[in-house]
């Protein structure tokens, strides 16, 4: 008899799951862990809970709502979406987090809602991000958020993986968000469509638990249905006093079969951006460098994290935003903002010249928070660049590091950040 | 069923911001009005071109990249798009189509030009492009999808079953 191959992250937690013995390319049903839908995608996922004629969620404690994408409301049409959330959650029990709290994809796995080894659902395209944390996570749309909301399950089709290895060590001023624009320049916008890329080698090892996160939320740009990530001794210590769940952390077996395997030097690779209008039309800095810009955004679900912030910080401090630059600051989280003001960093910032802004999606979608203007460029912290992305069609988006950012709207031109670090000219 | 329209034709990497742009669909969950926006940013004219008569979404590789927003599919629906047509699909868009009853068929669309004539038979499997008198070959939905479909979505498919019944 031939011996059964080892299985991938993905295949130990739909195995987990369904109660199958599950291999790439199965269809299972599977049970969720958790289901989170937010303000843009929730009044659908509520809607279609109504017409399914369901009135419960299968587990209240299983279930959130998040106003983070528009919000506080801009309008009155989001102001009636936002009662119909919080009706939601006073009518099921499902938790609903409000105004300032902060975006979903940091408010989950920060209060505990999923745990190493978990699988869960959301009705947001970068549910992707809990990868790193060794969640299977993805990102589906309202019916389908609705039906596992009603349910407990969904069916899913068990993902091929890419494995991708870092080997080597970042530069300095070089961080986990050029590694995911590299590979998103690499593989290109359908590069990993309906395959699950796992994260492997030192480089991964030595990243902290939120710059991992940076990485797997940005997995949805290649096509991919999940960034997964090992959890390890930081993972688990990054979930201590976050709840009452206990991790089940999924290793890869050492046989584990992938689709492909891509192994990249990181010593290599400098920062990189992702011009307009795509996220994988990414150069070198070198070939945008002196790009004139007029806004730069710290923030989103992407980089809207303490280490962002610290980065950010230790390169304006003591110096200022160009006067022709508006630099908008969105904490991704209250506690990250806590945590910041705590630390020292919104006052470096402000100090700076940076607009904060409440916690949330900040101006990534186009709803509020800092919509460019004709002609203009922005540089931003955020996961996407698309034409309109943030509300106005004839502005031009480019993606980088939070160290990026900083180094750029110092300037008011796409900057280098290496200069404000050891061995930079400075 | 055969359904006949116009195929309407563009490119690769459409993505769901183009489909529906962020700013429109967080402002409600009216689906007509905010369908008079579907594909704004690649074609401002698509609705008024594809409302009255109905017709065919045609494109290339990755059509609904991006966003989970199922407003995409919703206002495409709400357009009149009787289906759309591409070499390769976004997967959360293929599911949200699917589950909303919107008919999603991968085939080879570099067969098909802006303005042809396409009759398409999902139940029977057939996709005819009338106006250069050729047939498209096209695989099936895997059974899953299929049955979903036929039941007129997932909503329609919790009434029936009362549950997942796949």
């Amino acid at each position: 008899m031939i011996p059964l191959p080892g299985k991938t992250i993905a295949e130990k937690i739909f195995s987990a799951h369904s109660g199958t013995d599950a291999h790439a390319g199965d269809i299972v049903v599977a049970d969720v862990d958790f289901v989170m839908g937010q303000d843009g995608t929730s009044p659908l996922a509520i809607r279609a809970l109504e017409n399914m004629g369901v009135t419960e969620v299968f587990d209240p404690k299983k279930v959130a709502v998040v106003m983070d994408h528009s919000s506080p409301s801009p309008i009155e049409g989001v102001s009636a979406l936002h009662t119909m959330m919080r009706e939601f959650g006073k009518r099921t029990g499902a938790k609903v987090y409000d105004v300032g709290e902060g975006v979903c994809h940091q408010l989950i796995p920060e209060k505990g809602h999923v745990v190493p080894g978990d699988l869960m659902v959301g009705c947001d395209s970068h549910t992707c991000t809990y990868g790193a944390l060794n969640v299977f996570s993805t990102g589906v749309g309202s019916t389908d958020g609705a039906a596992a909301m009603a349910a407990g399950k969904l069916w899913f089709k068990v993902p091929e993986s890419v494995k991708v290895t870092y080997t080597g060590a970042l530069q300095p001023g070089v961080y986990s968000k050029d590694l995911i624009l590299h590979l998103a320049g690499e593989l290109g916008a359908d590069g990993a469509t309906y395959e699950a890329l796992e994260f492997h080698g030192p480089v991964i090892d030595d990243l902290s638990v939120e710059g991992r996160m940076t990485i797997s939320n940005m997995a949805i740009e290649l096509g991919a249905k999940a960034g997964l990530m090992k959890a390890d001794a930081k993972t688990l210590a990054w979930f201590e006093g976050r709840g009452e769940k206990t991790p089940n952390p999924q290793d890869p077996d050492a046989d584990a079969v992938y689709e492909r395997e891509l192994t990249f030097d990181a010593s290599a690779i400098g920062p990189q951006v992702a011009k307009p209008h795509a996220v994988d039309n990414v150069s070198p800095i070198e070939e945008v460098e002196g790009t004139p810009i007029a806004e730069g955004v710290l923030g989103t679900c992407t980089n809207g994290r303490l280490e962002d912030f610290a980065i950010a910080a230790s390169i304006l401090k003591g110096r200022k935003v160009h006067p022709d630059v508006r630099f908008i600051v969105a904490p991704a989280s209250r506690q990250i903002l806590l945590d910041a003001i705590e630390a020292g960093y919104i006052q470096t910032l402000v100090e700076a010249g940076a607009a904060l802004v409440t916690p949330g999606c900040g101006p990534c979608v186009g709803t509020h928070n800092g919509v460019p203007s004709n002609g203009e460029n922005v540089i931003s912290t955020a996961n996407r660049n698309f034409k309109g992305r943030m509300g106005n069609s004839n502005s031009f988006i480019y993606l980088g590091s939070p160290a990026t950012v900083a180094a750029s709207v110092i300037e008011a031109k796409i900057t280098d950040p290496r200069k404000y670090f050891e061995g930079g000219e400075r | 069923m055969t359904i006949s329209a116009k195929a309407f034709k563009y490119g690769d990497d459409i993505n769901t911001d183009y489909i529906i742009s962020g700013k429109y669909k967080f402002k409600s969950a009216d689906m007509e009005g905010m369908a008079v926006h579907a594909m704004e940013e690649l074609d401002p004219h698509y609705y008024e071109k594809v409302k009255p008569e109905g017709g065919f979404l045609v494109a290339g590789t990755n059509f609904g990249m991006g966003s989970s927003r199922e407003q995409a599919p919703l206002v495409l629906i709400h357009s009149n798009t009787k289906a759309v047509l591409a070499k390769t699909f976004a997967r959360i868009f293929y599911r949200n189509a699917i589950n909303t009853g919107l008919p999603v068929v991968e085939c080879d669309t570099d067969l098909i030009n802006d303005g042809d004539v396409l009759d398409l038979d999902l139940e029977g499997g057939v996709l005819k492009n009338v106006t250069q008198g050729t047939e498209i070959p096209f695989p099936p939905l895997p059974p899953v999808m299929a049955q979903l479909l036929a039941d007129g979505g997932l909503v329609e498919h919790f009434k029936k079953h009362g549950g997942f019944a796949l």
